[in-house]
């Protein structure tokens, strides 16, 4: 594999102007696929999510799931597309051992949803159009694991397996046009295009949207044409770019790439690439040739889909508040300062703020709990924080017992770690670990008789006044109480005691 | 009646003797079973079966016999048909038995559910006696591009049975079963019924479930039953009818009534329509000679008969070999060796996954099977879709328009089934061409979705061989066939001095076929 | 159209996945230009404003509900296998060479 020159990005920029180009698919989360009744469920033993139609045996037909339909109508809307009023399904034509029948069922000609555009928030603010081409149902490929060969790739491999569990799973693709005049800012609005699809679906609640399992995965087009040049310039389409991060990097790899290569003289060629999340670069796929001759035809075992106004009104109905908007409305009700709130977003924890305001904490119990303890537990274990384990229910509870005085901010942090070995609710930890600040004053004045006995001379220096010495005593009842006494409580009675003026 | 003299009878006449216990279902069964272990195998045998499901087509028998006898709502709620065995082709799959489209490609695969049909069958209690022989992959009209042999027609066991589904329509001919299921794609079910001299029906596409038959091409394809008379076939397709949710293209709103049409049997008033463009030049003459028959007797019977023009149909053997093989190269695609069937290596060279999906596919499908998944191959290709694909989808539309024309002027339309008699085994196994002619008269109505029906008309003067009468309806008007078809039947039956069948020749005994 | 030859029907048998030694390739030629020939007139039946039919009986909107069915057993899905291994189905490498 030989490793390719590159430019470096700014006299890739200085030179050319970059064109892009997505193809992001969406798994949706029907319980359901596409095509048959087997489950969509993501993580189970290969091969027990199938029966004869996914696993396409001889004889079976297809039946198209409404939710899908509907699924893919809600996208196309959020993404401003008309709905087309007939549709068709068609198929594409290709043998790969991950497709069961030797073509994927998709939609050609006639996409259900078309002519779109969303408008793409860079950092800085500034607000980028890019136009939706199409977003068209099909169905996702099964899993292939090579085997052999030393690192799991496909090269090298002595053979592969397939498992079907994903074959039939509903997609949803959708393309933009060609992305004109990003300039510079291509690889950021790159990113920022697949994070306002993610945004999108999730939202809607029609996908699950974890890049991580491929839930959403994008295709980047990228070409180079001097500046001033109308027509565009090959492009490659680099595949596999399966997180935010990476489809930054690979398609400021893919400019630099492209610039080198058009330098030297010598004519990009149309052809897919691999991002290599390790190498941080692409390396070459397969060419576009003849053999891409997809022979697409009207699928004979699927009927046109017809759509009423009636019924798209219907779906529009449903639309819940487009993101940017909701980012805005959040963003003043919480009263976070942009850093604040950009930091929730990138946390991913907007979601678990929302819904733990709403149960009742304030904004910024909320934000110090989320984005402080849990966040750091996450990041201890590995896990997004959202997945932790902690729901907003926790934390409002815990923050209600803070409030009420049964625990102080340091007992607090033992709960939650309570909470999360499975020890019950905040309030049966407080319960089982014995945690309830002790305010009983009669338990904390045998402490503190106790801690006065122990240590005569520091209680004389108070009695003569050196009231600041009165912290090692404070300190004593604390560890004889095992960090369960309020301690401007002790040091009030510590002073009571000696009848001492605080 | 003995059990060995009453599988000569008809389905319903079988179904009466079973429901006034003058005979058991498993005692009708095993004489089936001895006539298919007498007439089927050996060098000279009729080859209609490619697996005999003895053990339990026999246990389904004794439990419709068992329920019989314990009378009460056991026997109440037995189907009509309950205990009448029943033949199925290869092409539909079935559990607990071997389904190989007669093709060495599925040789030993076993599926793991029913098709649609299947499980009606057995909802109604009918053993089912074996899977019957077929063109590869339904690709065929003379049953000889079998994996497994060619089927004999029993007329003459020199002379094919029709096809694809030669095995079907020979094992009802050849008394080895009352009933079979058969697929019609391009008239596999009523050419086969026509050269064997029994009667088969493509129903309106969409009025039984294709789920579970191994698609050729889809949009044309049909399962309807093949029987001895017009009645029985009535009967089945009631059995195997209605709406299926597991197939898109399936009817809510099928034809229902069939046997009372059947029953009925009434053409008073009626308006008949010969289609000028569908007998004549390159028909038989023993063909033009019993259809003429035909046409006279329903005019005696009180039809009015006219003549109506299709002037498109010229077009549809060619729009039917551009959109059958189209959608049959995507059909066959699956076969690869990855999932079911045969896998086999490439003779030379690296194994690599690519390499032995095509040597599993050139050792596994025959001849037949790749002309036609080439030839749809390119008809669907990159610059030629448009001139081949699109224009035959075209073709179909004014295919569906002459049919409109005419049923709005008639109320069924009748041709002959097939040009000619059976021909010669092997005769035109080299000349495509030859072969796909045979379906000039039964492609129409697969194109337009229409029912059809062929029934035996007579013999052929010259060769003494069936000639089959087609009846062609508007779609969703099965009913009408059978109504039709059933007046043609006794008129045809009091002319010949009984069935058609009844004249063909006894079949020798051969060497017993094994249960295989 | 152009008479189908020879190179076409190795492209086609490429796309087709079937192996076709080099008297197959010219024996399906000769066959496919006589086929071709007879079905070529299609091409000329209709005019533009015929629509094309691929359905025979028009339906629209067949639709089932986002229910979940019945699903094969892993051992039942592999039961047919020509080769498996660890539950999944077992193919060959898909490259040629490492
Ligand atoms: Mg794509
Ligand atoms: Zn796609």
């Amino acid at each position: 594999m030989s490793v390719d020159t590159i430019l470096s990005f700014e006299e890739a920029m200085e030179k050319y102007d970059p064109v892009l180009g997505f193809e992001v698919h969406v798994e949706l989360n029907t319980k359901s696929k596409m095509f048959s009744s087997a489950p969509n469920v993501f993580g189970d033993e290969p091969n027990t999510n199938v029966n004869e139609v996914c696993l396409g045996l001889p004889g079976v037909l297809p039946v198209l799931n409404k939710k899908a339909v509907e699924s893919s109508i809600l996208i196309g809307l959020a993404l401003n597309c008309k709905i087309a009023e007939h549709c068709t399904f068609a198929r594409k034509q290709y043998f790969y051992p991950d497709t069961p029948k030797n073509f994927q069922t998709s939609q050609y000609e006639d996409p259900i949803c078309y002519d779109g555009w969303i408008d793409i928030e860079l950092a800085d603010g500034t607000v980028f159009r890019v136009e939706i081409e199409r977003a068209h149902m099909e169905e996702d490929a099964g899993k292939l694991t090579h085997m052999g060969g030393s690192t799991g790739r496909i090269q090298g491999a002595d053979f592969s397996l397939v498992d079907y569990n994903r074959s039939g799973v509903p997609l949803v693709e959708i393309v933009t046009k060609p992305i004109e005049g990003a300039g510079s800012r291509a690889p950021e609005l790159a990113k920022a295009y697949v994070a306002a699809i993610r945004e999108i679906v999730k939202n809607l609640g029609v996908s699950d949207a974890r890049m991580e399992r491929g839930n959403v995965r994008c295709d980047a087009n990228v070409s180079l044409r001097p500046y001033g040049q109308e027509k565009f310039g090959t492009r490659t389409e680099t595949k596999n770019v399966n997180s935010l991060r990476a489809v930054e990097n690979a398609v400021k790899f893919e400019i630099q790439r492209h610039g080198a290569v058009l330098d030297s003289g010598v004519k990009i060629i149309q052809e897919t690439r691999h991002w290599h999340e390790d190498t941080k670069s692409t390396t070459s796929g397969r060419p576009k040739s003849d053999a891409d001759d997809y022979r697409y035809f009207p699928e004979p075992d699927l009927v046109p889909i017809v759509t009423t106004a009636l019924w798209v009104e219907q779906l529009r109905s449903r639309l819940p508040e487009p993101p940017a908007a909701r980012r805005k409305r959040l963003q003043a009700d919480w009263g976070y300062t942009d850093m604040e709130f950009r930091d929730v977003v990138n946390a991913g924890l907007m979601d678990e703020i929302e819904e733990t305001v709403t149960a009742g904490a304030s904004a910024a119990a909320a934000r110090k709990w989320w984005m402080g303890e849990i966040a750091r537990r996450a990041k201890l274990a590995d896990v997004d924080p959202a997945a932790l384990g902690v729901s907003p229910a926790v934390v409002v509870e815990i923050e209600k017992l803070i409030a009420s005085g049964a625990i102080n901010d340091k007992l607090a942090r033992q709960v939650l770690d309570g909470v999360l070995d499975g020890e019950g609710t905040p309030a049966e930890v407080v319960e089982k670990r014995g945690l309830a600040v002790v305010s009983d004053d009669g338990a904390l004045q045998s402490a503190i008789d106790e801690a006065l006995a122990a240590q005569p001379d520091v209680a004389d220096k108070i009695r003569g006044g050196k009231v600041q010495a009165v912290g090692a005593i404070v300190g004593g009842v604390m560890k004889v109480t095992r960090g369960q006494a309020d301690p401007g409580r002790v040091r009030e009675l510590i002073l009571a005691t000696l009848g001492v003026e605080g | 009646m003995n059990a060995h003299e009453l599988i000569r009878s008809s389905a319903a006449v079988m179904a009466a003797k079973l429901a006034s216990g003058e005979i058991t279902s498993v005692e009708l069964v095993q004489a089936h079973l001895d006539r298919i272990a007498a007439v089927d195998g050996g060098d000279r045998g009729v080859n209609a079966f490619l697996h005999v499901n003895t053990e339990e087509a026999l246990a389904v028998a004794a439990d419709v016999d068992a329920r019989r006898a314990r009378g009460g709502s056991d026997a109440r709620e037995l189907h009509e048909l309950a205990g009448v065995p029943i033949a199925v082709k290869d092409l539909i799959v079935t559990i607990g038995q071997p389904t190989t489209a007669g093709s060495k490609i599925l040789e030993g695969w076993m599926s793991p559910y029913d098709a649609t049909v299947v499980k009606k069958l057995r909802a109604a209690r009918m053993p089912i006696l074996g899977k019957t022989n077929l063109d590869e992959f339904a690709m065929g009209s003379s049953t000889e591009h079998s994996a497994y042999g060619p089927t004999r027609n029993p007329w003459d066991l020199d002379r094919i049975p029709g096809g694809s589904g030669g095995g079907s329509a020979a094992a009802v001919a050849a008394f080895e079963a009352p009933l079979a299921l058969g697929t019609d794609t391009g008239g596999s079910i009523r050419q086969p019924g026509a050269v064997t001299g029994t009667v088969g029906v493509k129903p309106t596409y969409g009025a039984v479930s294709r789920y579970g038959a191994i698609a050729m091409a889809s949009s044309l394809d049909q399962i309807g039953p093949v029987s001895r008379t017009v009645l029985d076939s009535a009967l089945l397709q009631e059995v195997i009818g209605g709406h299926d949710p597991q197939d898109s293209t399936s009817l809510t709103d099928p034809s229902t009534g069939l046997a009372d049409a059947a029953r009925l049997g009434n053409v008073k008033g009626m308006k008949i329509g010969i289609i000028k463009e569908l007998h004549g030049e390159g028909y038989q003459a023993g063909v033009e000679n019993r259809f003429n028959e035909s046409l006279e007797l329903l005019r005696g019977a009180g039809a009015e008969i006219v003549e109506v023009s299709c002037p498109n149909f010229g077009y549809a053997l060619g729009a039917y070999y551009l959109i059958m093989p189209s959608e049959a190269s995507s059909n066959l695609a699956k076969f690869d060796g990855v999932r079911f069937g045969m896998r086999k290596l490439p003779a030379e060279g690296p194994p690599t996954i690519e390499r032995v999906m095509a040597a599993t596919r050139a050792a596994g499908f025959g001849d037949e099977v790749k002309r036609r998944i080439i030839l749809g191959t390119y008809a669907l290709s990159a610059g030629y879709y448009d001139a081949y694909y699109g224009s035959a989808q075209k073709v179909r539309t004014l295919i569906q328009r002459d049919f409109a024309a005419a049923f709005a002027q008639v109320d069924v339309l009748i041709s002959p089934t097939s040009p000619t008699t059976a021909f010669k085994l092997g005769e035109k196994l080299n000349d495509p061409l030859a072969m796909y002619l045979n379906d000039v008269a039964t492609i129409p109505a697969n194109l337009a979705g229409v029912p059809g029906l062929t029934l035996p008309g007579g013999l052929a003067d010259e060769d003494g061989l069936p000639v089959g009468i087609q009846l062609l309806a508007p779609a969703r008007e099965d009913a009408r066939l059978y109504r039709v078809g059933a007046v043609l039947e006794s008129l045809l039956e009091a002319q010949w001095g009984g069935p058609i069948l009844d004249q063909a020749p006894a079949l020798a005994q051969t060497a017993a076929k094994e249960a295989k | 159209m152009a008479a189908i030859n020879r190179e076409q029907v190795a492209h086609l048998a490429t796309l087709a996945h079937i192996e076709m030694s080099d008297d197959e390739l010219d024996r399906m030629a000769t066959e496919l230009a006589v086929i071709v020939d007879s079905v070529k007139s299609v091409s000329e039946a209709a005019g533009d404003d015929v629509p094309a039919t691929s359905h025979p009986i028009p339906l629209t909107n067949v639709m089932r509900d986002d229910v979940v069915g019945h699903v094969l057993t892993a051992e039942e899905a592999l039961s047919g296998a020509p080769d498996a291994q660890d539950g999944r189905f077992k193919v060959p490498a898909i490259l040629e060479e490492s």
